[in-house]
């Protein structure tokens, strides 16, 4: 109910698709934007922005809200919301209205998504003027709110959008993954909670639970479901495993290492794993948090954002409340190799401004783009689930800190487990790291999630996990997501070598044509003087 | 006696083709080699291979080769998610195709489905399925019997999708806007129930979708469409009339 991924996939392959043709027909070029002088109050603009939201009232209510304050602010800019509730569904939608020239003005993004779009040229505005722009620019003299300086935005998040050496986002929120468990179920098997989780430590308690009793019910819960740990997005378990153990995942100029040693072992162990009924993931099972609040799951790994739906008394459910059970629930990174020297995926949503053939409607998108990082709009959507505010601005305010210091206060605005998963990216903002954007990265890290998916399916549907097995599953997901066509997984320009002849004879007939016209011209035009 | 032969073979023949009807092929619906009967699919382990004939009732999407489908043969019914399908072929399914599926049965969420990467082929054969009243199983343990079956609910009552009163919300908690599915609640002997409009399978322009943004708390309403699950009974609604 809450979020329909099976339309989310579908969406994604619409937007990967239509991706090739947009390369093809792209829309006449826009001009490169350049930063006005002032901006003209004198004109009405009117700006789309496509928003996206986890399908959470609270969170259009702070984008709705935020609106109107900014166009009582700027009466003469009008902000045109549409509401999207997942990212492969505006990739799509931003792809198609790039071949027919009718992108949104602002949009919520990814920055993987940014890199596919920038291949129409001029489509996505580059920022690093706009952000330098004294009057309008990050903490401008000329705004009419009070906007962060650019040394004011977490500089890890800020890097985030960087591509090709330029900003084309800004960061809107922060996320990353983190466990949720049922420390109860953890101490009833003889175990100690960690501060720190390690792969080794969840593998042992997660085999641990899946002991049944004799009447064939599981001796830990007496149900007949337990799935001890769920895995809800497999691309991040298997980028942040690679990561984690310094191995291959992909270059930033799109060179694919995904498919390696420490893989191949990783899906061995997720195999026999999944043969002992310790480990699921999302698309097979369902939601983590499904189980989890049914006591149907020690572990279960979802995003910071999706606290708000996790354990005992979690303010949002799928399930019904009858279906709960009572257990203290704990919250801790993801597992780790090296405790010491933890490593998590950052991810959340960016914005990005769409060029146009109006200077000044850029400049209008950018102040509103500009206006979601403003103190009040930051802070309240951060607190809609276990985001991050992007600015050390509104991290530091009183209003911020005063929201964390509350936690638990209530089971809605303070639910503890969502501060905690808030304060866990605020302690470890610094053990975050992103993956390198190039057109292509996005499928780049589907096929990663897919090898998972696919083993686990396979385990479940007896089928032999061996060397030929692997064999066969590299060469599907490289054909899957086209892993192959570096040209187009990684977006660099394919050198074409010398034109054909026969290519080289058409347009130097062109050419002389061309020339023998002109020629006709300038000599009927002297005859025509001399006449006169 | 030749014109009462005559005339007993014609009704013979008149009678054997009512029989088919509406269902043409499917009216026998015999299985073929090798195909499991709707009994043996239920039967059948989770994530163990499949292999059914059934019929298309609806459509739910295409994109890049896969299809979703509701379908039903006279024993039961299927949803068959993001099977392998060419758009030509795809085109080609209308309510009463028949089609051979192979694929492996799961479950998501309670919802049983034949799941991703299953085959199809078209087959001759043509079967609707009538629509089957389950209003008075609802809340009742046998209404998961009728799962992923073209159903209808009679003479429900419309009551109030969130605290503000509105008889419908644009997805489950009012997130959305227009274009996203509906959920609106409906009630029977006291018992409510929250029933969607997937717009995947009825989006905006359908007189479905439409009918459900006109619906006023308190008004007394049928329906019809799928029986959809998901952590409990979750109908994909295709018609509503007000009474």
């Amino acid at each position: 109910m809450r979020m329909k991924w099976k339309k989310a996939l579908t969406a994604f392959f619409i937007g990967t698709s239509l991706l090739t043709l947009t390369g093809c027909h792209g829309s006449r070029a826009l001009p490169d934007f350049t930063v006005p002088e002032e901006f003209d109050a004198s004109k009405n603009y009117e700006i789309t922005f496509w928003a996206k939201n986890d399908t959470n009232r609270n969170q259009t209510d702070v984008y709705k809200k935020a609106i109107a304050d900014f166009e009582s602010l700027y009466p003469n800019i009008k902000v045109n919301m549409k509401l999207y509730t997942d990212y492969g569904r505006i990739f799509n939608d931003v792809i198609t209205n790039i071949a027919t020239g009718t992108t949104p003005n602002v949009c919520i993004t990814y920055p993987d998504h940014i890199a596919t779009y920038m291949t129409g040229k001029n489509t996505v505005v580059p920022l690093d003027d706009l952000f330098a722009d004294e009057k309008y620019g990050l903490g401008g003299d000329s705004l009419l709110y009070d906007s962060p300086a650019q040394e004011e935005i977490v500089p890890q998040f800020l890097s985030e959008c960087v591509l090709e050496r330029q900003h084309y986002a800004i960061p809107y929120m922060r996320s990353t993954e983190c466990c949720y468990i049922n420390k109860d179920y953890v101490e009833k098997l003889g175990y100690t909670l960690p501060d720190v989780l390690t792969w080794d430590f969840i593998w042992e308690v997660s085999e641990a639970a899946t002991a049944k009793n004799a009447d064939g019910t599981f001796a830990l819960n007496g149900q007949n479901v337990m799935i001890p740990f769920i895995y809800k997005s497999t691309d991040n378990m298997m980028i942040q495993t690679l990561k984690q153990q310094g191995a291959d995942y992909s270059t930033p100029e799109g060179d694919i290492g995904l498919f390696n040693d420490t893989t191949e072992a990783f899906l061995y162990e997720i195999a026999d794993h999944v043969e002992s009924g310790a480990f699921s993931t999302f698309k097979i099972s369902s939601y983590p948090a499904n189980f989890l609040n049914a006591g149907q799951c020690v572990f279960a790994i979802d995003s910071t954002a999706g606290a708000t739906w996790m354990g005992a008394d979690a303010p949002l459910s799928d399930i019904s409340e009858d279906a709960f059970v009572d257990f203290e629930t704990a919250v801790r990174m993801v597992p780790q190799f090296d405790p010491e020297h933890p490593q998590m995926i950052s991810q959340g949503p960016s914005i990005c401004v769409f060029n146009k053939a109006d200077p000044q409607e850029v400049l209008a998108s950018w102040l509103f783009a500009q206006y979601l990082l403003t103190d009040e709009v930051q802070i309240s959507y951060a607190q809609t689930e276990g985001y991050l505010p992007v600015t050390l601005k509104a991290q530091e305010s009183p209003v911020y800190q005063d929201y964390l210091s509350r936690r638990g206060e209530d089971n809605q605005t303070y639910y503890d487990i969502k501060i905690d998963a808030s304060k866990l990216l605020l302690a470890h903002t610094g053990d975050t790291f992103v993956t390198p954007v190039f057109n292509g990265s996005a499928s780049l890290r589907n096929a990663a999630g897919q090898l998972i998916e696919n083993v686990a399916a396979s385990v479940r549907r007896h089928e032999t996990v061996d060397d030929a097995y692997m064999e066969k599953l590299t060469a599907d997901v490289t054909a899957l997501y086209r892993l192959d066509q570096k040209e187009i997984a990684s977006g660099s320009r394919q050198e074409l070598g010398a034109l054909p002849q026969t290519a080289v004879f058409l347009l130097s007939a062109l050419a002389i044509a061309w020339c023998l016209i002109l020629l006709y011209v300038i000599r009927d035009f002297v005859r025509k003087r001399k006449n006169h | 006696m030749k014109k009462t032969i005559a005339l007993t073979l014609t009704l013979a023949l008149v009678l054997s083709l009512t029989a088919c009807g509406k269902g043409g092929n499917g009216g026998d619906d015999k299985k073929s080699e090798g195909v499991m009967t709707y009994a043996e699919y239920m039967a059948a382990d989770l994530d163990s291979e499949v292999v059914i004939e059934t019929y298309v009732q609806a459509k739910q999407s295409w994109w890049e080769d896969k299809a979703t489908l509701y379908t039903q043969d006279k024993d039961g019914a299927y949803f068959i998610y993001n099977a392998v399908c060419s758009e030509a072929d795809y085109e080609k399914l209308t309510p009463g195709t028949k089609i051979k599926v192979t694929g492996y049965k799961t479950e998501w969420s309670g919802e049983v489905e034949v799941a991703e990467g299953a085959t199809i082929e078209i087959e001759d054969g043509n079967y609707v399925a009538p629509v089957t009243d389950v209003t008075d199983l609802l809340g009742k343990d046998e209404l998961i019997d009728h799962q992923n079956q073209f159903v209808s609910f009679k003479g429900m009552t419309v009551e109030a999708a969130d605290d503000s009163g509105a008889a419908f919300l644009y997805n489950w908690d009012g997130s959305g806007e227009d274009g996203n599915d509906l959920y609106f609640n409906v009630s029977k002997d006291g018992q409510t129930y929250t029933f969607t409009v997937e717009s995947y399978l009825c989006d905006n322009s359908t007189e479905v979708y439409q009918a459900v943004k006109n619906l006023n708390v308190g008004d007394t309403v049928d329906m019809e469409g799928y029986l959809y699950w998901y952590e409990g009974v979750n109908p994909h609604i295709t018609s509503v009339t007000v009474k």
